[in-house]
């Protein structure tokens, strides 16, 4: 698998995102910063959390007007790869590669704490090795993982199986406690229509080691290896 | 020639921030705040001196950038 990690001035979690690479793969993922050509020969781009340039304007909106967006552009149009953890999720967006807005958390409160999440869509690059409907535990760490749609969107979300996981109780249930941030339908992360692009907020690449206290992120990264076998 | 741009959460979708604003003003004792909605505003200050140009500059820096319109609403004021 040929990977890259970009980063934006206040980036911080791109060592964890390596962490989660490297163990899947044996070796380290290109490491890019935003004023660097993104090479057109990637499996995957993945962009990491963090805060980048401040969270000014808008949780993301900086960087998704960053040059090296326009090659993640071409990298996805091309139909290549890639994934958006909780900053880059919000990039994703304010790129317009997933559709929808990332609120201020109903409760107002940063929230840094573990979440479960349910497997709503299995059998793609970012999910193949969990079962539909597994429930897995997540570190999360933002304050803006609100996630918001119009009507039409989240029909065409859920509609076409475009929801990729969803907040539950450790029992895999739907319940607004569940909840934290109050993003419309317990939505975690979403997928584009090719299943090519992924974004989530909370952060699987903080559990994949007994030595962090828990494998329960590593299906995500085992699924990208398994998809990329042969690169 | 000076371009105000307002951004405010779009009617419908939820606003945290305005609502523990009234929160905190109800606290406060002020009574019959019914809702408060936050947002911002943004001073351009543009070289352009013809008021319709100016406008129709800082309305396309508002779609591309300054406001997402997925979850927000802008107007623009000339001044």
């Amino acid at each position: 698998m040929k990977a890259a990690i970009v980063t934006f001035p206040g980036t911080n979690r791109e060592r964890d995102m390596r962490t989660a690479l490297k163990r899947v793969t044996g070796r380290d993922p290109l490491m890019l910063f935003h004023r660097d050509a993104l090479p057109d020969d990637l499996d995957l781009v993945v962009l990491p959390g963090g805060f980048s340039y401040g969270d000014y304007l808008r949780c993301g909106a900086m960087a998704a007007q960053s040059p090296i967006m326009r090659d993640v552009r071409n990298h996805a149009a091309r139909g290549g790869h890639v994934l958006g953890v909780c900053n880059g999720f919000q990039i994703l967006i304010e790129a317009g590669l997933l559709p929808g807005g990332l609120l201020r958390n109903a409760s107002l409160r940063f929230l840094s704490m573990d979440c479960h999440m349910r497997v709503e869509r299995t059998g793609t690059a970012f999910t193949s090795h969990w079962q539909q409907g597994a429930v897995f535990r997540s570190p999360m760490a933002h304050g803006d993982g609100n996630y918001f749609a119009d009507h039409a969107t989240l029909e065409r979300l859920e509609g076409e199986g475009l929801v990729a996981f969803r907040y539950t109780d450790a029992a895999g249930v739907v319940t607004e406690a569940a909840n934290r941030n109050g993003s419309a339908n317990n939505i975690a992360g979403i997928l584009s229509p090719n299943l090519r692009v992924c974004g989530l907020m909370p952060h699987p690449e903080d559990l994949v080691d007994p030595l962090m206290g828990g494998t329960d992120g590593l299906p995500m990264f085992e699924s990208l290896a398994a998809t990329f076998v042969s690169a | 020639m000076k371009a105000r741009v307002y951004v405010m959460p779009k009617a419908g979708v939820l606003d945290p921030q305005g609502k523990a604003i009234g929160t905190a003003l109800e606290g406060l004792g002020f009574g019959g705040v019914t809702d408060v909605r936050a947002g911002k505003v943004i001073e351009l200050d543009l070289a352009e001196t013809d008021a319709a140009k100016a406008k129709a500059a800082a309305e396309e820096m508002a779609r591309k950038l300054l406001a997402n319109t997925v979850i927000e609403s802008f107007r623009v004021e000339i001044a």
